[in-house]
């Protein structure tokens, strides 16, 4: 019972926080002829209100690509980003929608992602973190979740990501690193025992910057398990896709 | 010997990816002060010949713009695990909206089994221990807001919503296994406000299992009523 009440607890904390934020809001002075105010964040919502040039109104929020806005006379709706960017400062300069780009995916130093793959015959979905110390490199940790027909098992790894080209929006990469591994077979099988070992790897893959702060991935990782046994075990790690961002 | 080969090569790999990293840290560290030093010396000259202006440097600080564009919240249902009757489901979820069309989706969830029909007529025979019927499953999860729309509550309210499609992978933990699990399923949002959410959402949670003797595709269905808010 004690997961239901902390996210109660959580949700509490959540309205909170967005009831407070509601201080300091950047206006804006209208540069086009006019900008529409639809009914929701979304293109197929009907246009309800016009703000003519010259008029200035208040930022609330943002959610993806459109803008809450809310008029002098308390009239709030939502405008496209397209629509934003002719919209000015009151000091005059165009409005800096704080948006990051292609600029701050070069200086990103935090990332994070989700993968999909498989792992020497089993499913994988993997999850990453990673910090970069340079444009090329950085370090990355990753927990694997795998899961077969004939075992389960989790991995972390600890590993360096070298990125060749970063400032191409597709790049090559190269990665090493180690870690543990923790294998547990299914209770199906005789005399079997679930075991944890070391685990190295190498591998490489290709990063495509998307859009804002978004990433994709595509890796590949050999792997050497160090058992307790006479022989390594090698195993394939095929990472198909992945989705990651940077913040 | 197949071994130590790799592992030669992994070192060799390792250097020469750190080595790079390294030379770049220290190339920083000796350019700033360099800069500082050779612009500073000008600049204090030409000040000088110039009045001092008397106005302060108005400090332009921008207000952020605010994105809500996570979601986290709460939900309840029905899920009906094959052969083990049907169960409450709870769980909770977070979601982050990519743009107004697409949105991503991580949630955790959980349900306990009943018993099966064999083991209700048997009698005696236990397929699962009380621990082992416990079901706990995670999912990450794409959605697509393929139908967007607002809803008219008599004549003078109207509520935006969406109806949407989501699917997935995660894993399910059941019968004292981990299950590779694929998700489909629709749902229905409305918004209340500009930042409450309620959905309601019916999914299909498909895994491979051998619990009762024969391997075969499980079909998980469940159905749920959710709160979320956007922050």
């Amino acid at each position: 019972m004690r997961r239901p009440s902390s996210l109660w607890l959580l949700l509490i904390v959540v309205l909170a926080a967005s009831a407070q934020a509601e201080e300091k809001l950047q206006k804006i002075l209208i540069a086009d002829p006019f900008i529409e105010l639809h009914t929701g964040p979304g293109r197929g919502y009907p246009v309800f209100y016009v703000i003519e040039r010259g008029q200035e109104v208040t930022i609330v929020k943002r959610r993806t690509d459109w803008f809450q806005v809310r008029t002098d006379r308390d009239i709030e709706g939502w405008v496209a980003r397209e629509q934003m960017l002719a919209t000015l400062e009151p000091t005059g300069a165009p409005l800096d929608l704080q948006e990051p780009s292609r600029e701050n995916y070069l200086s990103r130093r935090w990332q994070a992602g989700v993968m999909a793959g498989d792992f020497g015959g089993a499913s994988l979905i993997s999850m990453f973190g990673g910090y970069a110390f340079s444009d090329n490199l950085s370090i990355e940790l990753t927990v694997n979740h795998m899961l077969g027909d004939i075992s389960n098992g989790y991995s972390a790894t600890l590993g360096l990501m070298h990125l060749f080209v970063p400032e191409w929006r597709l790049s090559p990469y190269f990665t090493i690193g180690t870690g543990v591994i923790y294998i547990d077979p299914k209770s199906t099988l005789v005399k079997a025992s679930d075991r944890t070992d070391q685990i190295g790897y190498v591998g490489g893959g290709l990063q495509f910057y998307l859009t804002r702060r978004f990433m994709l991935r595509s890796e590949y990782r050999h792997n050497i398990v160090f058992t307790s046994r006479d022989d390594n075990e090698e195993v394939d790690e095929w990472k198909y896709l992945g989705f990651a961002f940077f913040f | 010997m197949e071994v130590s080969r790799f592992r030669l090569l992994f070192l060799t790999l390792l250097a020469a990816s750190v080595l790079p990293g390294c030379a770049m840290f220290s190339r920083n560290r000796d350019a700033a002060p360099e800069t500082a030093a050779s612009a500073q010396p000008p600049a204090d000259d030409a000040n000088k010949s110039i009045i001092e202006p008397q106005v302060e440097r108005r400090e332009i600080k921008r207000p952020k713009i605010e994105a809500s564009d996570f979601e986290v919240g709460v939900y309840g249902g029905i899920l009906s695990i094959e052969d083990f009757e049907s169960n409450a489901v709870y769980g909770a979820r977070l979601a982050y909206n990519l743009t107004e069309d697409f949105f991503l989706e991580a949630s955790l969830g959980r349900s306990r089994a009943g018993r099966t029909s064999y083991e209700n007529l048997s009698g005696s025979a236990e397929i699962l221990t009380d621990s082992e019927r416990d079901y706990t499953y995670y999912a990450l999860s794409a959605g697509w807001n393929a139908l967007p729309g607002e809803v008219f509550v008599g004549k003078n309210r109207s509520y935006n919503t969406a109806f949407y499609l989501v699917t997935g992978i995660g894993s399910t933990r059941f019968g004292g296994d981990d299950l590779f699990t694929v998700n489909a399923g629709f749902g229905y949002r409305i918004l209340p406000t500009d930042w409450i959410a309620v959905h309601f959402d019916v999914r299909d949670y498909i895994f491979d299992t051998d619990l009762l003797g024969k391997k075969k595709i499980v079909n998980n269905l469940e159905a749920h009523l959710g709160l979320s808010v956007y922050f």
